[in-house]
């Protein structure tokens, strides 16, 4: 069986059945979430998967009010940035928290509860955090 | 004398900033280039002009692309090797860039620069969803992140980091619309008070209706030439004296800091290098204050002040006309206006108008070095460029 590609589509692929997945270069070393098909450490093209958990901090955060139309219906929504275990970082939706209740630092667990029907571009499954 | 010059800028236009009903970015530019000619009357344009790089961020606002030729066709310069440059809000700041490179290069020693957006058509939500084109779209614009939202989330970090406050992002929008009113092309031209800006709406939190720039229609440009040929068509040239450029991660989430463009660092450190100058030097700066939080992150990555201190820099005045060193003069895109493709060279034209003592009352006495920053989307792409006249 050929390995699944490393690309950010199969990233979301795999979200899709519960799983957060980085590449990590068979090469150097590096991880890189979301993956690439090309190490930009050391340009080798040979990938491991890697399972991610999906527990991390929050390193900063916003409540968006002046929403684009697609997401008009759920404006006020928070979206901050998660750092994950060896540094790696996702952007994402913050739910089930109280906007005044926000705090750089605090724990949040991604949630696939949305990603269950795996789809394609430009129609991803969307991951969220929850404390 | 600091730097030696690169290219020399021997005029500018500007069109009017504001809200231009009915009419097309091609003949938006019309205006700019029209006060260009206008001010140089020795430069035959037909002749003279041997190519031009345009900066134009979108083509959702007008369902139009290719518009580095269509520019040039309605800028009366038809068949020139005319190229649309993009780097979101610094598309100009590349343009300009581009221009030094094909001066330098000798295969254009006329070169007009610019840049041209028209957004003011569209509602605010089309240009909020437009504007976040310019973010990661698998990653950003996908999971509902806007564009200020992402300035949002570095004005969160910056402030549990260093204690920035909110009233201190209001004063950059208390100063930028104070030199706003000086300026008859701002558009905006309105004192506003520091309750006002904390008073307004929330956009994204911590920021503002006052903390962000305006949805303006605008378009910009200068001509540049060898600094050997400048006199040929100006008593008063301005020269280019370094010039930098960067890129970085387009995502902000994959950027080692959080408080300060990496890419904005890098080209300074560049350009301050090749013109041989430091931040004690410059007379006069126009920074990329997209979001007040940017200026304050400008202030820090340009090293006006210590990283940290952008805040308390801005409540101290020294960035106001009168101060030690006057940022964005123009009014800035909180209140000149952010036609985010017009951005990088309407920077240049104020920094014209300064170093050749024709900006009338907001002119900074004896102004003779200056500086612009335009910074790309949430900071992937940064230009900075410094400028001096020759009157030393």
């Amino acid at each position: 069986m050929t390995e699944a590609p490393f690309t950010i589509e199969q990233f979301y692929k795999f979200l899709a059945q519960g799983k957060l997945m980085a590449g990590k270069c068979a090469h150097c070393g590096k991880i890189h979430l979301p993956p690439r098909p090309l190490c930009d450490n050391c340009f080798h093209q040979t990938f491991t998967w890697m399972e991610i958990a999906g527990k991390g901090k929050l390193l900063t955060y916003t409540v968006i009010h002046v929403a684009p139309e697609q997401f008009q219906a759920l404006a006020p929504y928070a979206v901050g940035i998660i750092e994950l275990e060896n540094g790696l970082k996702l952007p994402g939706m913050i739910t089930d928290v109280p906007h005044d209740q926000l705090q750089i630092g605090m724990p949040l667990t991604i949630d696939f509860t949305a990603c269950a029907n795996a789809q394609s571009w430009p129609q991803w499954p969307r991951y969220c955090f929850k404390p | 004398m600091k730097g030696k010059p690169l290219v020399s800028i021997v005029t500018a236009g500007l069109s009017k900033f504001g809200k231009h009903e009915g009419l097309y970015a091609r003949e938006l530019f019309a205006e700019a280039v029209k006060e260009a000619f206008d001010r140089c009357p020795r430069l035959e344009p037909k002749r003279d002009i041997k190519a031009m790089f345009v900066g134009h961020m979108g083509e959702a606002y007008e369902h139009q692309g290719h518009t580095g030729a269509a520019i040039a066709d309605w800028a009366g310069l038809l068949n020139i090797p005319a190229t649309r440059t993009e780097a979101a809000c610094a598309s100009s700041g590349a343009a300009l860039r581009s221009g030094v490179y094909a001066v330098l290069s000798g295969l254009a020693d006329i070169v007009l620069v610019g840049g041209v957006e028209k957004m003011t058509h569209r509602t605010t939500a089309e240009v909020t969803e437009y504007l976040a084109m310019a973010s990661d779209y698998p990653f950003e614009q996908w999971h509902g992140i806007t564009f200020p939202g992402l300035y949002a989330l570095m004005a969160t970090a910056h402030m549990h980091k260093y204690g920035t406050t909110e009233r201190q992002m209001a004063e950059v929008a208390l100063k930028n619309h104070h030199h706003g009113t000086l300026n008859p092309k701002a558009h905006m031209q309105k004192e506003i008070t520091v309750e006002t800006a904390l008073n307004s709406r929330p956009v994204a939190t911590p920021l503002k209706l006052y903390d962000c720039s305006l949805i303006t229609d605008g378009a910009s440009c200068a001509i540049i030439t060898k600094p050997e040929l400048a006199s040929k068509f100006t008593d008063q040239p301005v020269h280019i004296i370094g010039t930098g450029q960067a890129s970085d991660t387009i995502g902000l989430y994959e950027r080692q800091s959080l408080t300060s463009l990496q890419a904005a660092k890098l080209a300074a450190k560049t350009t301050y290098k090749m013109a041989e100058v430091t931040p004690e030097d410059l007379d006069v700066a126009e920074v990329h204050d997209c979001f007040t939080i940017a200026e304050i992150i400008a202030y820090e990555d340009l090293n006006f002040c210590p990283v940290g201190k952008g805040g308390a820099l801005a409540e101290t005045g020294e960035t106001r006309l009168g101060g030690r060193l006057p940022v964005n003069t123009s009014g800035g895109l909180k209140a000149k206006g952010h036609p985010v493709g017009a951005t990088g060279t309407a920077q240049a034209y104020e920094i014209y108008l300064q170093l050749t003592g024709q900006a009338d009352r907001r002119q900074v006495k004896n102004a003779q070095v200056g500086l612009t920053h335009n910074v790309g989307g949430s900071g992937a792409t940064a230009t900075v460029h410094i400028y001096r006249s020759d009157q030393q």
